[in-house]
């Protein structure tokens, strides 16, 4: 088992070594960032100073190197746009983006599973297939849609909830957090839902399915046979074996509700990591673009990681054949 | 001969279908006195196992007792519903699977399966339930039982799972085992020591068991009374001696024929001509007049006759002497 934590942290490592590639790459065929930080009165000394100061006269690979060095100590150069250390930015506009996903995350988990295991038990009433009409619109509706449909329902017509922002933040250490506020924890109501909607909705109808494909198994049948409890056989027996597929989705879907924060961001003006890219990308703000591509891709693929160390947990087979070794 | 342990009279199961309702089981009694095993045979199909899951509940809609009465220990079961019937599963009737490979949970161990069954069931502790099953596993044979009740499935080879479902059908002492086709899916050198551990428990403890299977080398070293099933009809019921040897059904003749004995040097195996009839057209009268060779006009319009212990539903049986 070991082994293998070994080998997948490698290839973790590998995987972030080329998006590396890929966010640097920005830097050399995403147009030319002095331009535009400049302006239309410049100077050839200027551009050449700035050029320097930026460190974008040296060759390719010494400039790769130089990133990977700074992006492992967590620096990511200078702001273009806001000429402050880019992970100044990220870590003042993190927390954000951080509480955001965690609430549409856990949201959509619980509710995902539990009305999943609820429509599977219950597949022939009429409350299940009400649940399952509903739920085609979580999975068609793009997600800038909800968000404008719930601040127009909450906030413009009932006026319960803000349509912006993140109310009150209270500064623990470094972290803002929305959580300790009664304004915070409002404006958090319409941002999670929208954001975390689509993955309930395929979560609830990932389980759904696969709690009908394990009910039929021998093993369910065998445990009713033996007088379970109907408890003890949905919830013991079934819904832990549907949890490897599921859990597999769980991990690629919390990253995207990172990634996609982005959309909710802007439609709620979440000051947010998400929002941040959005700008840089209007400014071609290189640093900060690259930098949240890095920080996107080391949180999917420690999710990744923490996935497949949980197929250990629920699965026994697993554990025997890996610990084998290959 | 006390009250039977088990006794079924006159099933039916029903299942209704776009070509109208079919009846795999069509009013079958039998009885199954305490340590008593009653080996059903019959084809695929022939609702056997229909049968056998009406006892136990576990009939898959839209199939559905549609008439007859199922009594157990003197108690009617098959009018029970939800709990009281879930109460009844594990705890009076215990039922062996064909499968061992998917029969068991592969995400629990089997220690953890054995202990559940019987916190369910019995009014005992934690600890007392992991000395039970430890106990249980012993008794059905597996080697090590105290090291290896916190494997799992996997870890065991199939001849050892079916073992521990047996260990898992049994560990709330019922009173009746269902065994569905528990060797089928065994490889042979197997399939003798499982027969012969299950013979052996259910001795043991005074358990009737209901042997569902095709194999007529399984009725004849395990069973003690056999119900021959035809296309969801009882075809005869009777002693495994009488019926073996000398078989009064002309189906059950025809059986008899066409199973390979190691003694007789037979140079061709006999060969029942056609096939057991769809549900959906059993032939009027005896469901087995198209294949049988003593069928008479009688045998096509008037059904079967009902059939009580020791006799053949046949209008026209054969009689001892013609016995091969």
């Amino acid at each position: 088992m070991l082994a293998y934590i070994i080998r997948r942290v490698a290839q973790s490592a590998l995987v972030l070594l080329v998006v590396g590639l890929a966010a640097f790459s920005m830097f050399r065929f995403v147009g030319d960032p002095v331009e535009n930080m400049l302006g239309q009165e410049r100077t050839a000394a200027d551009i050449e100073r700035l050029r320097e100061q930026l460190g974008l006269d040296q060759n390719f690979v010494v400039q790769y190197y130089k990133f990977l060095e700074g992006a492992v100590q967590g620096n990511f150069g200078v702001s273009y746009r806001q000429g402050r250390p880019v992970a100044e930015i990220l870590i003042e506009r993190a927390p954000a983006t951080l509480e955001l996903a965690a609430v549409s995350g856990v949201l959509a988990i619980l509710f995902g599973i539990a009305l999943g295991v609820f429509t599977a038990i219950r597949r022939d009433g009429w409350v299940a297939n009400g649940i399952m009409s509903a739920s085609l619109i979580g999975v068609s509706l793009p997600t800038f849609l909800i968000g404008i449909l719930l601040i127009y329902i909450f906030s413009v017509e009932l006026g319960w909830l803000p349509s912006f922002g993140r109310g009150e933040t209270v500064q623990v250490g470094n972290w803002s957090t929305g959580f300790l506020t009664s304004s915070g924890l409002k404006a958090l109501v319409l941002p999670s839902i929208t954001l975390g909607l689509y993955q309930m909705t395929l979560i609830m109808r990932l389980v759904r399915s696969e709690m009908l494909e394990v009910l039929r198994q021998d093993y369910i049948r065998f445990a009713r046979a033996r007088g379970l409890r109907s408890r003890a056989i949905n919830f013991r027996h079934a819904l832990k074996n549907t949890m490897v597929p599921v859990i597999t989705v769980i991990g690629l879907q919390v990253g995207s509700i990172i990634a996609f924060a982005i959309i909710t961001e802007t439609v709620f003006q979440w000051p947010g990591v998400g929002l941040l890219f959005i700008n840089a990308v209007q400014f071609v703000d290189i640093p900060v673009m690259a930098a949240y591509l890095m920080l996107i891709s080391v949180m999917f693929v420690s999710i990744n990681l923490i996935v497949d160390m949980l197929y250990f947990l629920i699965d026994p087979r697993l554990r025997l054949d890996r610990a084998g070794g290959h | 001969m006390s009250d039977p342990v088990l006794s079924i009279r006159n099933l039916c199961v029903e299942i209704p279908t776009r070509a109208g309702i079919v009846r795999p089981v069509d009013s079958v009694s039998y009885d199954i006195a305490a340590g008593e095993i009653l080996g059903v045979v019959g084809e695929s199909g022939a609702g056997k196992s229909m049968a056998g899951n009406a006892v136990i509940g576990l009939l898959n809609p839209p199939a559905r007792i549609a008439s007859g009465e199922i009594w157990l220990n003197g108690k009617r079961i098959d009018t029970l519903k939800g709990d009281a019937m879930r109460r009844l599963c594990g705890k009076h009737i215990g039922m062996v699977f064909q499968d061992p490979l998917t029969s068991l949970n592969p995400l629990l161990s089997i220690g953890d399966q054995l202990t559940e069954t019987m916190l369910t069931h019995l009014d005992i502790s934690r600890e007392d339930a992991r000395k039970r099953a430890i106990a249980a596993l012993e008794e059905v044979g597996i080697p090590g039982a105290a090291e290896r009740i916190d494997s799992y499935p996997h870890e065991f080879s199939g001849g050892m799972r079916q073992r521990v479902v047996i260990a898992l059908a049994l560990c709330a002492e019922p009173s009746l085992v269902i065994a569905d086709e528990p060797t089928t899916a065994l490889d042979v050198s197997v399939q003798a020591q499982i027969i012969a551990l299950l013979k052996r428990l259910c001795r043991n403890r005074g358990t009737a068991v209901m042997l569902i299977t095709h194999d007529m080398g399984v009725i004849a070293e395990a069973a003690d009374r056999v119900a021959v099933m035809y296309a969801g009809r009882l075809a005869e019921l009777g002693s495994v001696r009488d019926v073996l040897t000398a078989p009064r059904h002309p189906y059950t003749h025809g059986l008899m024929a066409s199973t390979p004995l190691a003694s007789a040097g037979q140079p061709r195996l006999h060969q029942i001509e056609g096939a057991m009839p769809r549900l959906t057209a059993i032939p009027e009268g005896c469901p087995f007049n198209p294949r049988c060779e003593r069928a008479a006009d009688k045998c096509r319009q008037a059904p079967a006759p009902r059939i009580v212990d020791g006799q053949a539903a046949c209008w026209f049986p054969r009689v001892a002497e013609e016995a091969s």
